[in-house]
């Protein structure tokens, strides 16, 4: 089964790992991301006011794009995500605006897309279940926290992946890898997205709280769908040492990376060059990669 | 200092333009005040988001204006999943920052990122920055 898929920039650079670990287990549970032939940045937030099309315009070209080359469209990265799929629901609901942007863009599209995440081909395509069965390295032992986020669960109405507040999809993923799930009540909590670049206080406080609600149950470990919430929760952790030489740094994976590794893809799914905080010490001592010869 | 509530402010030119943008009845909002408590980045804001709404109910727009905190919402989108009028005060904060923008307010200024930043940050960081903080977007 081959799926459209829409990368999006980050995922072409910084958050190559996401990516290049995504499409290979993709392969090696019998499906395929074929890469739009042409897409460009969906604009990274979705406009919120109703007068700006414009700002609708290029999601609206990698929906039209992708409904050349099949019905469901494929993203990894959850502010893609919620960019592509708020914008398809515009184009599905609001024909006023729907006829301006596509006017405007000299293209005819209805909305019949599917936008889809990667998360929901695994529940609803692959199943947990089925995936599971293709462990090779259950990561047993390992305690990891889900992060989900903002943008991958809210607006509810409009994304319809899975409860906001009591989200379910990446525990149920990791008990299929074979690791322990840890609860904690911060994991759709925002970690301060874009004020990083405004108020970066509030996005080192707002990732503090996340980190340490997580470690004080037990997490070692984050795995997250967004590039934004992986850096912040990552590159804060230098300003949070700062303030507190003896925090507990967490290191915070893209969730393909982990699952990679648990289907036997090796480390080179892992970019820890890339990570500000080496995941390899933890995942070392759960017997999943093999120590640093230096460490 | 003592402000006067008028009833002919209530409704002027940017009250209508907020409620163009942002296609929210401020007039919904009964000030439960759920939104401000879910809201993680009430620490650094100077007013509280359900206080953003009752300047507008009041017709006081300039003290929202004013207030830095529609530049310090993450667009979490939080307080729009708890309010039980099912009012979007994301949108409300989003239409407050594109009427500033829109007449060439920037909020941050790109010159002051360091190259080493600019390497570090991700695209997503300083895209959805720029089209949140900046005039042109
Ligand atoms: S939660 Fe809704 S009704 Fe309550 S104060 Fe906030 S905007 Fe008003
Ligand atoms: S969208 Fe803005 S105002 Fe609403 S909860 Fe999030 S940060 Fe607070």
């Amino acid at each position: 089964m081959k799926y459209p898929y829409f990368p999006g920039c980050t995922l072409y650079t910084k958050a190559k790992s996401f990516d290049e670990a995504g499409k290979a287990v993709a392969l090696k549970l019998g499906f395929e991301l074929e890469e739009l032939e042409d897409w460009t940045c969906c604009g990274a937030s979705f406009p919120l006011a109703e007068d700006y099309d414009i700002a609708l315009s290029s999601p609206t070209r990698a929906l039209v794009n992708g409904a050349k080359v099949g019905d469901k469209l494929v993203t990894l990265c959850a502010i893609c995500h919620n960019v592509l799929k708020r914008t398809n629901n515009v184009m599905k609901t609001n024909p006023e605006r729907r006829e301006k942007v596509t006017g405007f863009i000299e293209e005819e599209y209805d909305g019949s897309l599917d936008v889809v995440h990667y998360l929901e081909i695994l529940r609803d395509e692959v199943g947990f279940e089925a995936l599971g069965e293709k462990v090779e390295k259950p990561l047993a032992g390992l305690k990891v926290g889900a992060y989900y986020g903002c943008l991958l669960l809210r607006p509810a109405d409009e994304m319809q992946m899975d409860d906001p507040d009591q989200p379910s999809i990446m525990e149920e993923l990791l008990v299929a890898l074979g690791a322990e799930p840890v609860d904690y009540p911060m994991k759709s909590e925002c970690c301060g997205a874009f004020q990083v670049v405004h108020s970066d206080a509030t996005a080192t406080r707002c990732s503090r709280e996340i980190i340490d609600s997580a470690q004080s149950r037990g997490a070692e470990l984050l795995i997250t769908a967004c590039p934004l919430c992986q850096f912040n929760l990552e590159d804060r952790q230098n300003e949070m040492k700062e303030e507190d030489t003896g925090m507990k740094t967490l290191p915070v994976l893209y969730f393909t990376e982990l699952l990679g590794l648990a289907l036997g893809l090796g480390e080179a799914m892992l970019d820890t060059e890339k990570h500000f905080t080496d995941p390899k010490p933890i995942l070392a001592s759960h017997g999943l990669v093999a120590a640093d010869a230096e460490g | 200092m003592r402000k006067k509530i008028c009833a002919e402010n209530i409704g002027n030119e940017t009250q209508e333009k907020i409620k163009e943008l942002s296609m929210q009845n401020v007039y919904a909002c009964y000030q439960c005040g759920k939104c401000s408590a879910a809201c993680p980045a009430t620490e650094e804001m100077d007013m509280l988001p359900n206080q953003v709404i009752r300047y507008l109910q009041l017709g006081m727009d300039e003290k929202v204006m004013e207030a830095n905190t529609p530049w310090i919402c993450a667009s979490c989108l939080q307080c729009m999943s708890v309010c039980p009028k099912g009012v979007d005060l994301a949108r409300i904060m989003e239409a407050i920052r594109m009427i500033q923008l829109r007449s060439g307010k920037n909020e941050i200024s790109i010159r002051e990122f360091d190259d080493e930043y600019r390497k570090r940050a991700p695209q997503i960081a300083l895209i959805s920055g720029y089209r949140k903080f900046l005039s042109l977007s």
